[in-house]
């Protein structure tokens, strides 16, 4: 076990922790504060895989708006502080099928790669991986950011108060 | 390095993500819990990119940085969609929401059958 | 056929044809404007008449033999339908007789549907479309004069009987109106189909329809005799033969001046006219001429019996016309066409004077029933005479036309049945000969009873002020009075009786249309004790009907022995019952499947619709555990292959 080895034990582990008690926790707030946790653990798994551009692209983006993003709704959905009884419903149709899944591609990708190991490529690939980004990729790349002002202009649209008193209004005459 | 060890990671992420998705009530826990599982198909890739030689290099790594600008504009959107809910319903819990639409109210001139006789 | 016969020939049914489509599609007049439409269908309709008459009198001057021109319409591989005109001196005679007598009607016309004496509010008479009808009748029972194509024949005979269904209801005061030109329309139907199944057989055996083809091709008896029958059954119903006479009377429920030209004079003769035209087949086809003979006897003495006890003018004057065609009939069962078509001619000068006489006393007095008119005769003088006359025709008074022709008929019947002459068997003759001397006594009985009623004796609506009618009423039935009178007298000039030789008759004797010997005083007697049993019992009470002395027969000879309650309850119950049934299965089942199946559609997809509109949660738990499920057969597929 190298040492790359135990920093991805170490780190996998506080993922899936945090990722538990995001699931499994009764205050709001904190499953967004245990998202953050299991975000930055997996930003960790990333450095580890010499993936450093992916590792800070999670950190900036991921940790920084995304789950902002989350706390932000949780508090204009007036969300209580302490604890609250009514946030889950039976476990067992969840726990059937969220154990199965995963625990089935454990069993799949564990079959599949043994005790096997590989040799991580040397460090420093955000250049290589500009490169391939401009250069292969760089058709989806011009796609997604159509879609990014798309999700933008949608995100505006639907989120208009007016456009939500107006509805509200129908609704109630409904 | 053992690639099985971030694989198993990310397939017990995507797992607790699936039991998140099926057992929170509240529209925002449900999103992280998709969050979740994103994250662990991010991770599947990233760790593919040490372990597949693939044709053009770093595949995996440009995947997992469309998925992350993916998951922003869909966190976006779903969130715009969580917030006007609440603005109509005063609650995001998911079970709450009505699927049928309000019964229109039937005229006998609308009734179009045997009405030609 | 020479290029001028030919076309007059083809103007003869043409004119009227052009005068009866224009006006049916003139537009629709403004109903201030009124009077300007009246005068153009007036002026088309009479114009139509007038032509058709002019061509048919040329006719009658210039065709002297039989003469034929076709051309081929339809070749249906070996079966030929021809556009073709066939006139010999029968067509001729018959078109002028159409011809005038449409004339007359159309002008006649003018003067009845207009406001009358009795009419307290303006009523729109509706005259375009009834001009624009009357002249398509004319041009549909031309076409079926002149016709040398059976096809030709059947469509105007069609044609004939549409413009009769739409003429009987043109007063849409009546009540009894609708359905009585539905009546009729039917149960000339029922005829019609037999006529077309006949007409059928003999093109199909001939491989064409043309006359001539038909007349010289080479039938086997029992085809022969099949399609001879057919045939009667159209003329049954076109003529209101027994069975099919009902609808005749109830016909009367028309406007009297198309009781005149259609039931009195042409249409009703159509069938006695195809059936001389197709003679020298019925020659050759014994059993349909008996049974020709057995329906004419049934016909003249119940159309005679049902005419005595009647209480409405015209339905006198109805049950009188299926009487009298039972004459005509009864000649061509035995054997004389040329005495049946010099009735048919000498029938429709009469009995259109009849009409139109009875059209002037209804449209002085306002009423139909007889029980309402009496003493007349001070009032309406030119009506009366030429009453007198129309009805001694009708009963046979001698020197008048009716006599001679009816004469002519009773001696071919005679000499069927006691020399065995014509086609047919004696007994045919007997039963025909026996018949028609019953009838001459009925006939005068009740012809006198009608003349009584109605003009002599004390008025029974003293309030009223009849007159005689105006000139566009009055020379109509004065021009017809004379026909009436000396048409009869035609028979005498071996011109005319050379015109009705039947077709196919090469023998080249003289026509004998009258005889000249001892057994004219038969029916003359008969007349005589018919007539003066009338006058008595007339004279015992004047304001009393003659018909009572009929006794506990009243009632049936007034229902004409209930054969239209029998036709109801054999024919129209059960297809109303059949016509119900099959409306109830058609709404119940194939619109129940049809709409049924729409609605299970509909239903189906609603459900599936519940099904689909899951919430979130369950939403979601499907599709991860579908995806999970797919993954577990592909990774288990995938370990064991």
């Amino acid at each position: 076990m190298t040492g790359a080895d135990v920093l991805l034990l170490a780190l996998g582990a506080v993922a899936v922790g945090a990722g538990a008690l995001v699931v499994a926790t009764r205050h709001l707030v904190r499953a967004g504060l245990w998202l953050v946790v299991c975000l930055g653990a997996l930003a960790g798994d990333y450095l580890v895989l010499t993936a450093e551009l992916v590792a800070w692209v999670q950190v900036l983006i991921y940790v920084g708006a995304v789950v902002v993003l989350l706390l932000f709704a949780v508090m204009l959905t007036r969300a209580p502080i302490g604890p609250s009884d009514d946030l889950d419903r039976p476990g067992w149709a969840a726990a059937l099928v969220g154990g199965g899944s995963g625990l089935g591609l454990a069993v799949l990708l564990i079959d599949a790669f043994r005790w096997s190991r590989v040799d991580l490529p040397a460090a420093g690939t955000a250049e290589r991986l500009g490169e391939q980004v401009f250069r292969s990729w760089v058709l989806p790349f011009e796609v997604l950011s159509v879609l990014l002002l798309a999700a933008l202009v949608g995100a505006i649209v639907l989120s208009r108060p007016d456009i939500g008193r107006r509805s509200a209004d129908e609704g109630g005459r409904q | 390095m053992r690639p099985v060890i971030p694989y198993v990671t990310a397939a017990l992420l995507f797992g607790l993500g699936v039991y998140g998705v099926l057992r929170r009530r509240n529209a925002v826990l449900v999103l992280m819990a998709v969050e979740l599982m994103l994250n662990a198909v991010n991770l599947v890739l990233v760790t593919a990119d040490t372990t597949v030689k693939a044709a053009l290099p770093h595949s995996g790594q440009v995947f997992a940085l469309f998925v992350i600008v993916l998951a922003a504009a869909e966190i976006g959107v779903g969130l715009a969609i969580v917030l006007q809910l609440y603005r109509l319903r005063a609650s995001v819990t998911v079970d709450d929401v009505p699927l049928a639409e309000p019964a229109p109210a039937v005229t006998p001139a609308e009734r179009p059958e045997g009405a030609v006789r | 056929m020479s290029t001028p016969t030919l076309w007059l020939a083809a103007v003869l049914p043409a004119a009227a044809l052009v005068a009866g489509l224009l006006g049916l599609l003139l537009p629709p007049a403004p109903s201030h404007d009124r009077a300007s439409a009246r005068r153009t269908a007036v002026a088309l309709g009479v114009a139509g008449a007038a032509v058709s008459l002019l061509a048919a009198l040329a006719l009658l001057v210039r065709v002297d033999a039989p003469v034929e021109a076709s051309t081929t319409w339809i070749d249906l591989g070996g079966l030929r339908v021809t556009l073709g005109l066939r006139l010999d001196g029968v067509a001729v005679l018959v078109a002028t007789a159409v011809a005038a007598v449409a004339l007359a009607v159309q002008v006649y016309s003018i003067g009845y549907l207009r406001r009358g004496p009795h009419d307290d509010v303006d009523v729109d008479h509706r005259y375009p479309p009834y001009a624009a009808q009357l002249s398509l009748f004319t041009a549909a029972m031309l076409t079926v004069v002149v016709s040398g194509d059976l096809i030709m024949l059947l469509a105007g005979w069609e044609v004939m009987g549409v413009c009769s269904y739409l003429l009987i209801a043109h007063d849409r005061r009546l009540p009894e109106a609708p359905g009585a030109a539905v009546k009729a329309f039917l149960v000339t139907r029922v005829g019609d189909v037999g006529f077309l199944l006949g007409i059928a057989l003999l093109g199909v055996g001939a491989g064409s329809f043309r006359i001539a083809d038909v007349l010289a091709h080479d039938y086997g008896t029992g085809t022969l005799t099949a399609a001879c029958l057919l045939l009667l059954a159209g003329v049954a119903g076109k003529s209101a033969q027994f069975p099919l006479h009902t609808w005749l009377p109830d016909a009367m429920a028309g406007p009297t001046p198309v009781s005149a030209l259609i039931h009195a004079a042409t249409m009703v003769a159509a069938g006695v006219y195809a059936v001389a035209r197709l003679f020298p087949l019925f020659e050759r086809a014994p059993a349909a001429l008996a049974v020709l003979g057995v329906m004419a006897a049934i016909t003249m003495l119940l159309g005679a019996f049902a005419a005595t006890a009647q209480d409405d003018i015209k339905r006198v004057l109805a049950w009188s016309t299926v009487s009298q065609i039972g004459y005509m009939t009864g000649a061509l069962a035995v054997g004389a066409p040329a005495a049946a078509l010099f009735h048919l001619l000498t029938h429709a000068a009469f009995k259109a004077l009849l009409f139109l006489a009875a059209g002037a006393v209804i449209h002085a007095v306002g009423t139909t029933l007889m029980s309402r008119m009496g003493g007349l005769r001070t009032a309406m003088p030119v009506t009366f005479w030429c009453t007198v006359v129309g009805l001694g025709a009708l009963a046979g008074v001698p020197s008048l036309s009716g006599f001679w022709s009816k004469d002519g008929v009773l001696a071919a019947a005679e000499a069927a049945a006691l020399d065995g002459a014509g086609p047919s068997a004696a007994w045919v003759g007997w039963l025909v000969w026996l018949a028609g001397l019953v009838g001459v006594a009925v006939t005068a009985w009740y012809a006198t009873r009608l003349l009584l009623r109605t003009f002599l004796g004390t008025t029974r609506t003293p309030l009223l002020r009849p007159h005689d009618p105006p000139a566009l009423l009055r020379w109509p039935v004065l021009l017809l009075t004379v026909p009436a009178a000396l048409l009869g007298l035609a028979a005498f000039a071996p011109w005319f009786a050379d015109r009705l030789r039947v077709p196919g008759d090469d023998t080249g004797e003289a026509v004998e249309l009258v005889h000249l010997a001892p057994n004219l005083v038969l029916p003359f007697l008969l007349l005589l004790v018919g007539a003066g049993v009338a006058w008595a019992g007339w004279r015992r009470d004047p304001a009393a009907d003659p018909a009572r002395f009929l006794g506990p027969l009243r009632p049936v000879f007034v229902r004409a022995f209930r054969l239209d309650d029998v036709q109801h309850t054999l024919v129209v119950r059960p297809v109303g019952a059949l016509a119900r049934v099959v409306r109830t299965g058609d709404e119940l089942g194939v619109d129940g499947l049809v709409e049924g199946s729409g609605r299970t559609a509909v239903e189906v997809g609603g459900g599936l619709a519940a099904l689909h509109r899951a919430a979130l949660p369950r939403a979601a738990a499907g599709v991860l555990a579908g995806a999970l499920l797919i993954g577990l057969a592909v990774a288990l597929i995938g370990v064991t292959s």
